[in-house]
């Protein structure tokens, strides 16, 4: 018979709320490593942007009496792919083959509390942690193995979850074995020693998602795809326009359609229906006034306006004397560059379902925060945060458009409202109604270079663009940055979008220095490294031109070459791309577009290509068609035939992209670096071809055609 | 009104009982619980929606349920045959012509379609085939790939 041991080191608190046995009841048999988050730094992790993170511990992963390894994770899978990025970091640290390993994500009970999934943080924040306690389990593991075969632990081995005596590898036990009947939970004793690259067989090499069969079957649950008995669909009362109040509804004619019900709690007005189109109808049907605020500005004011809303300043970098800069100036220019409002637009619309089961609120919502939304319901519902239950599900992309997930806070309200399961799925118009915008921004830049082709001066006021990716990492002796927002300034919800404000910020910069280097008489490539000292930068160029087979001669006769560089989530990125102009038409393609990344250590590079390729394409949509058009709270784009994002025709013949190899180096971020230069690069190259200098996004037909008639 | 709409649906024959107007889309995923067809903008711009009936493309937001009486639909829930992959699917896969998942469904079928037609084409041919079904992630060039090795496969190339 078995013996059944129960051992907890050093793990003092549950997590927040949950009772410790019914946590280790539900976490099964098996070994279990926890972390305490506040260890996250001294384990190498990223701390920068920290928030307060709570000081208990938290599961990361248990080995289970099969053998499987489940990777707690509260990070989630939006098509980023860390679901099988971090899988390799467990397989690796703990010796286990790739497919051992089952991720959990995003489940508020199961997983460590995170804070969400954005900013490129996951490989950089939650990496570390993740590789120390798989380190820790196999130390467990050998220390168990070592009692069990009796051989010491510096004689053990172990291969795909087998450890076996290295003088005789019949002498061998799995993990497996060594699990079953237990329950060891444990903590981290002391920071555990990982792997070095030279010992790396799983991190660093190229794998396939390990989520594709899922997808490509159609089995791969999201929000939208669970069905519970008796599952009723919502539709919500939407205002015609942000900042409408409701005045009266008179929801008789929805009501009196067979099967509808309805909720209300104040302005909040919701049909239901066990078929979701008629929900949808039903909603439309009921009759509604609202008091309208009168637009303040639109889609064409919104730049005067945004100047004059910048109330709130502050300086992000200063040098020198900038009065002195353009007195030893051989050429000021100043330029004004204009982005506009752009939507997140994932192909999944923002879905929840919800169920109260017993006292606990169930959901499964398409959110980056399953714990921020967890917290919102329970704030909004007056519920004990423990009895909100965020469950697993795969994001139909997110891109920081699901950040914000009030249809998860909806959905729970209709389902307490009904007592009902109930499905919530956004309409695009909703979707587009409700989306936290990419915001409008103006960036107003004055340079200057003296005769050498050296920078002297630069002076940048940066309006609602935030600070993101604006580091300027030329040598500049006199320099300012002025990171200017205000209050109120939009009539719309606006967040974080891939890499927030830095493609508006690098548009602005790349776009200026071009012009600088232009002016100056000098080749682009060669007037940014004349002008850099930064060895990534510099190393991060090199390899990118070389890749594209940059030369001084320029580009040949029809086309035009352009480059960008960037700096975002840790990451250096340097692009370089070949555009073709028709110039009857204003119509431009992209041929080629080679991106070389400085990011450290790359877990998965087959990943971290998906990820460049993936920032190129879906960046040519704020290059050259996506445009929120708005008159004051009136969203005029209600479906994708007014917002066009990248389609086939759109993306690149050959995208090629160089991972600077650099195992030794911490792991940088990769999800959002490679959007942030895409519309830079693409400007610089129209100007290449035809002379033409874009100033505004996006650069569409007409913009370009006005460019080349003004050029 | 309920109506008993009588089709083949993925090799089996099916029935399924609906109400006058009520989208395919719809049909499909509340009434038979298929839930691998997408939907992404209910107009018919996105091609989350596509099926196949009767060897064509349908966004399948776009036509009511009854547009299927009597006809073949295939989901991509019929696409693989007892656990292997379609050669489409399978290049999907080798070919990581996807991330988020949520467009591919509809690129499957709709490639599907295309290939039914074309088991050749170019890339010019791919684009003008799909260039109605939208990806956010930015998979494209890789879903072009992936579509001509399934050509090849399915033309018994490879």
């Amino acid at each position: 018979m078995k013996d059944t041991t129960d051992i907890v080191n050093e793990v003092t608190l549950p997590p927040a709320g949950i009772d410790r046995r019914d946590f280790l009841k539900r976490l099964g048999a098996g070994v279990t490593v926890a972390v305490a988050l506040s260890d996250f730094k001294s384990l190498g992790a990223m701390t920068f942007q920290q928030r307060e993170l709570p000081t208990d511990w938290n599961a990361f992963l248990r080995v289970a009496e099969d053998g499987t390894v489940y990777c707690y994770t509260g990070k989630i899978e939006m098509g980023q792919g860390i679901i099988t990025s971090l899988a390799q970091m467990m397989a690796e640290e703990l010796d286990v083959a790739v497919d051992r390993v089952k991720m959990v994500m995003g489940d508020t009970v199961l997983c460590p509390y995170d804070a969400g999934t954005w900013g490129s943080l996951t490989t950089r924040f939650f990496g570390p942690p993740l590789r120390a306690a798989a380190a820790e389990a196999r130390a467990i593991f050998l220390e168990m193995a070592s009692e069990w075969l009796g051989v010491p632990v510096n004689l053990l081995k172990v291969e795909d979850g087998v450890v076996f005596d290295e003088r005789n590898p019949y002498e061998k036990v799995s993990y497996a074995e060594l699990t079953e009947g237990k329950q060891i939970v444990r903590s981290l004793r002391e920071k555990p020693t990982l792997k070095k690259p030279a010992e790396f067989k799983v991190i660093g090499k190229s794998m396939l998602r390990t989520d594709a069969y899922e997808k490509v079957t159609g089995k791969a649950k999201y929000a939208g795809d669970i069905r519970l008995p008796g599952m009723m669909y919502a539709a919500i009362l939407r205002p015609p326009v942000h900042g409408a109040k409701l005045l009266t509804a008179d929801t008789a004619p929805a009501e009196e359609i067979t099967g509808v019900e309805l909720v209300r709690d104040g302005d909040f007005i919701a049909v239901l229906h066990s078929f979701p189109e008629t929900a949808m109808n039903a909603v439309d049907k009921i009759k509604a006034e609202w008091d309208i605020p009168e637009p303040q500005f639109d889609d064409k004011t919104i730049f005067d306006h945004l100047v004059k809303a910048g109330t709130d300043e502050r300086i992000t970098q200063e040098e020198g004397d900038r009065d002195r800069g353009r007195d030893v100036s051989h050429e000021i220019i100043e330029t004004e560059f204009r982005d506009c409002y752009i939507a997140h637009a994932p192909i999944e619309t923002h879905t929840a379902t919800a169920v109260m089961e017993g006292d606990t609120m169930v959901i499964w919502g398409s959110t980056q925060t399953p714990f921020g939304s967890q917290n919102q319901v329970a704030q909004v519902l007056g519920m004990p945060l423990e009895k909100v239950h965020i469950k697993e599900v795969f994001i139909g992309g997110g891109f920081g458009g699901k950040a914000s997930s009030p249809q998860v806070v909806e959905a729970a309200r209709i389902a307490k409202l009904s007592g009902k399961p109930v499905q919530l799925i956004w309409s695009r118009e909703e979707e587009f109604f409700y989306d936290t915008f990419h915001s409008a921004a103006v960036i107003k830049v004055t340079s200057g270079v003296d005769e050498q082709g050296k920078f002297t001066l630069y002076d940048s006021d940066i309006y609602f663009a935030g600070g993101r990716s604006s580091e300027l990492f030329y040598k500049i002796p006199n320099h300012r940055v002025r990171v200017i927002s205000g209050r109120d300034a939009h009539a719309f919800a606006t967040g974080p979008w891939r890499a927030p404000g830095a493609h508006t910020n690098v548009f602005a910069r790349e776009c200026q220095i071009d012009i600088m280097a232009h002016r100056a008489g000098m080749d682009p490539l060669e007037f940014r490294l004349y002008n850099t000292d930064n060895n990534r930068v510099i190393r991060t160029i090199k390899a990118v031109a070389e890749k594209f087979g940059w030369t001084s001669q320029g580009s040949p006769e029809g086309k035009g070459w352009g480059m960008a560089v960037g700096y975002d989530s840790g990451t250096y990125v340097a692009m370089m791309g070949e555009v073709e102009v028709d110039e009857n038409t204003g119509r431009v393609q992209v041929l080629r577009v080679v991106t070389a990344q400085d990011m450290g250590l790359v877990i998965n590079p087959q990943g971290a290509i998906l990820q460049v390729e993936g920032c190129v394409n879906m960046g040519m949509g704020y290059a050259f068609s996506e445009e929120i058009f708005f008159n004051g709270g009136d969203i005029l784009v209600k479906n994708f035939d007014r917002y066009s994002i990248t389609n086939f025709s759109m993306i690149p013949p050959k995208l090629e992209t160089v991972l600077l190899d650099l195992p030794d180096e911490p792991s940088q971020g990769g999800g959002e670096p490679g959007i942030v230069t895409v519309g830079a690069m693409i400007g610089n190259a129209i100007f290449d071809a035809c002379g033409a200098r874009l100033l505004r996004l996006p650069m569409t037909p007409e913009r370009v055609l006005e460019a080349i008639r003004s050029g | 009104m309920k109506k008993t709409i009588r089709f083949t649906l993925n090799g089996q024959t099916a029935e399924m009982e609906v109400n006058e107007n009520e989208s395919l889309l719809w049909s499909i995923r509340t009434h038979l619980n298929l839930t691998g067809t997408k939907f992404g903008c209910g107009i018919g711009l996105c091609g989350s929606c596509v099926v196949i009936v009767d060897d064509s493309p349908v966004r399948s937001c776009m036509v009511n349920a009854d547009y299927v009486e009597n006809s073949r639909v295939l989901t991509i829930e019929g696409l693989s045959n007892n656990g292997t992959l379609h050669p489409i699917q399978q290049a999907f896969v080798d070919h990581d012509a996807l991330q988020c998942g949520f467009c591919t469904p509809g690129m499957i079928m709709n490639a599907y379609a295309l290939l039914l037609e074309n088991q050749e084409p170019g890339r010019e041919d791919i684009i003008n085939g799909m260039e109605d079904n939208l990806c956010r992630c930015g998979a494209h060039n890789r879903i072009i790939a992936a579509i001509q090795e399934a050509g090849s496969v399915m033309k018994g190339d490879i």
